[in-house]
């Protein structure tokens, strides 16, 4: 049996994501919370992923996991760090010298890639939750507010108003005094935005073509508006932002 | 099974004689606390040991038992007890893993020598701030709480060349330091004596140097982890015979390995700066993972802290302060840059790990833009990892791990390109 399909399994702190290559073609994707299992949630994505083409686990060539769970994927051939599979997948899609933006659940990288696809160098964000999807999900949970639904209402501000404080802790408590205030919760809400903007401008000067990925883009594109506003240039998101770790896996994948 | 054995740590044999060294020196501390004789001087970790050898105290140094607390991780149940009497999560931890240790009345001592009880109490307490002002306040809280003279060095800052400014400075802070000395010692000062603990502690100093240079050899004999351990008779034994005896013994080892080409990094493809503290309470996890990458952390700053090559015994008192000011500690982000190159150059490195600790910003040079500039001059690449020395609740093992991880698979994908 040819097996010529590839499997990347991204394990993030907060979402599963899975791309399945045929060659060098995406022909399949899929998405589940990582949870309390991370090796279950790789497993529902592989079969996700096998269901959509049709085909059986057996023709899948190499599998490569990366993210924070990839050493629970007992099926995988190979882990790769997800800021190597980060770069790898977006350089796929924008192949030149990029600086990459992550927003991920629980971090934030900022990944700089010279022209022939070789790393330069690459950041993470600090031990704080500043500026990463956990800053929004307790924003949301502060506002008493579904996740899902907050680029909806960022996008209905008419006014603007600032969220000053470093710490997620400090924010909430900034939040209680808008809301004491009266200021209407679409703006409260583009102000977490923005502050998570700020946060990613001040890890890195971000030079020369910026390319934003993680899930908190991919759900939320207000953030990309709001940060390439404060950058004062055009940021660029691939098709899948989520996936592109997985992707990057996948392609890895291939390789051997 | 042989996959197992890749990622040993490989024993050095004169870890045995330096466990035994580290054995007798705290049970003659614990003797002489007890006894009221000789006198016990506690110091910080390049404060004026050698003035206080030669005046007859036996030699207790709090930042080796703070290094304990970490490595035992007892210091994760003793922080918080510092903390809750004022003392900020955000000061030195290994003052306040120490001063909590205290609160509770446990030392990790105990655990490693049977009948010590507790730290050796001070005739008096001698401090250099080249470490830090966080030691000054270390010593001034036992010195408060026993009724004890605290005194020391206050240092010189940024230092770029080293000058005779300096130097008098210093020299003659350390000579001021004498009366209160021969007053609790009831000994009087004597030059001679100085001049010998200067030159067993320059022939310690050279000893060390030589041992840590073993790993500009490729693959390398031993890596930072090691010096970790073995730099301990290099800190709490300068200035004795005893020092000297252990570096000979360990040099000859290293250079038998050098010799039959044993790597203490099995398969070492990597070669790795270690810049900043260590982080004690992970250091088995790490060695670990850095043998499992095949990249072997071939020098540090940290433990070339101990190295003093201008230690004269012609001239004890300036050549203390020449080789107290001349620590990296103290140096000017230029000068310190300029080191690093050379460290670089010397043991063939690939790259530099940055340690930020969170608890210790005067041993932290990842905050002022360095790793950028040394990227821009000398294309270094490096990582900065966020962590501490002794305060785990600072450090992300999971993140640690996979910035590592990701580093290595850079320099890796970047070797395999120019090969």
């Amino acid at each position: 049996m040819a097996k010529h399909y590839t499997l990347g399994l991204d394990v993030g702190a907060s979402a599963t994501k899975a791309v399945l290559l045929d060659g060098d073609v995406d022909v399949a994707r899929s998405l589940r919370k990582s949870g309390a299992n991370f090796a279950a949630a790789a497993q529902a994505c592989r079969e996700e992923v096998v269901e959509t083409v049709g085909i059986s686990v057996d023709e899948i060539g190499r599998t490569v996991s990366t993210g924070y769970g990839r050493r629970s994927v007992d099926f995988a051939d190979n882990t790769v760090t997800e800021i190597t599979c980060h770069a790898r997948g977006c350089y796929a899609s924008f192949p030149h010298a990029i600086t990459i933006v992550d927003i991920g659940g629980q971090d934030n990288k900022v990944i700089v890639i010279e022209d022939s696809g070789d790393r330069k160098n690459f950041k993470m964000n600090r031990k704080c939750a500043a500026g990463t999807g956990a800053f929004l999900e307790e924003i949301a949970n502060s506002l008493d507010t579904p996740l899902s639904s907050l680029n909806e209402l960022a996008a209905q501000a008419t006014g603007d108003v600032e969220l000053g404080s470093f710490c997620t802790v400090f924010a909430k408590t900034e939040l209680l005094k808008l809301i004491a205030a009266g200021t209407p919760l679409p703006e409260i809400v583009k102000a977490a935005f923005r502050s998570v903007g700020r946060r990613i401008l001040e890890m890195d000067p971000l030079q020369g073509d910026v390319v934003m990925t993680g899930g908190v883009v991919a759900h939320n594109p207000i953030v990309v508006e709001l940060a390439a506003e404060a950058l004062g240039r055009v940021i660029q998101v691939p098709d899948h932002p989520q996936h592109t770790g997985a992707l990057g896996a996948a392609i890895i994948a291939t390789e051997k | 099974m042989a996959e197992a054995k890749k990622t040993e740590i490989k024993k050095i044999a004169a870890a045995k004689t330096m466990r035994k060294l580290m054995a007798d020196h705290f049970y003659e501390l614990d003797r002489a606390a007890k006894d009221g004789h000789p006198k016990v001087a506690w110091c910080t970790s390049v404060g004026p040991a050698e003035l206080l050898r030669a005046m007859g105290f036996v030699v207790y140094f709090p930042e080796n038992h703070g290094a304990m607390l970490g490595a035992t991780r007892m210091a994760n149940e003793t922080i918080p007890a510092a903390n809750a009497i004022g003392y900020s999560p955000e000061i030195c931890s290994y003052l306040t893993s120490d001063v909590g240790a205290f609160l509770q009345g446990r030392t990790p001592l105990t655990d490693a020598y049977e009948g010590i009880e507790s730290i050796p109490k001070p005739d008096v307490l001698v401090y250099n701030t080249n470490q830090c002002r966080d030691v000054q306040d270390w010593m001034a809280w036992f010195g408060n709480h026993w009724s004890k003279p605290v005194i020391g060095i206050e240092c010189y800052r940024n230092v770029g060349d080293v000058t005779e400014v300096h130097v008098d400075g210093i020299a003659g802070q350390i000579e001021a330091l004498v009366p209160t000395l021969e007053k609790v010692s009831g000994e009087k000062f004597d030059i001679d004596r100085l001049r010998d603990a200067v030159r067993l502690s320059r022939q310690c100093s050279d000893l060390w140097k030589k041992v840590l240079e073993t790993a500009a050899t490729k693959p390398a004999p031993l890596t930072f982890f090691d010096s970790t351990i073995h730099m301990a008779p290099a800190v709490v034994m300068r200035g004795t015979q005893l020092a000297i005896d252990y570096y000979n013994e360990l040099l000859p080892e290293l250079k038998q390995r050098i010799t039959d080409g044993v790597a203490a990094v099995e398969g070492e493809q990597l070669r790795l700066f270690w810049e900043g503290m260590p982080i004690w309470g992970r250091l088995r996890d790490l060695a670990t993972l850095f043998l499992e990458l095949k990249a072997c952390v071939v020098a540090s700053t940290y433990a070339n802290s101990w190295i003093f090559t201008t230690l004269d015994p012609g001239d004890p008192f300036r050549s203390m302060a020449r080789a107290y000011t001349e620590l990296f500690i103290v140096r000017s982000d230029p000068a310190k840059e300029t080191y690093l190159q050379e460290m670089i150059e010397k043991f063939s490195v690939d790259g530099i790990i940055f340690h930020d600790s969170k608890t210790c910003p005067n041993n932290t040079n990842c905050r002022h833009g360095m790793p950028q500039r040394l990227q821009e001059r000398l294309g270094a690449a490096s990582i900065t990892i966020a962590g501490d020395l002794n305060d785990l609740r600072c450090y992300s093992d999971e993140q640690a791990k996979t910035q590592i991880e990701a580093f290595v698979e850079q320099l890796t994908g970047r070797a395999k390109q120019h090969a």
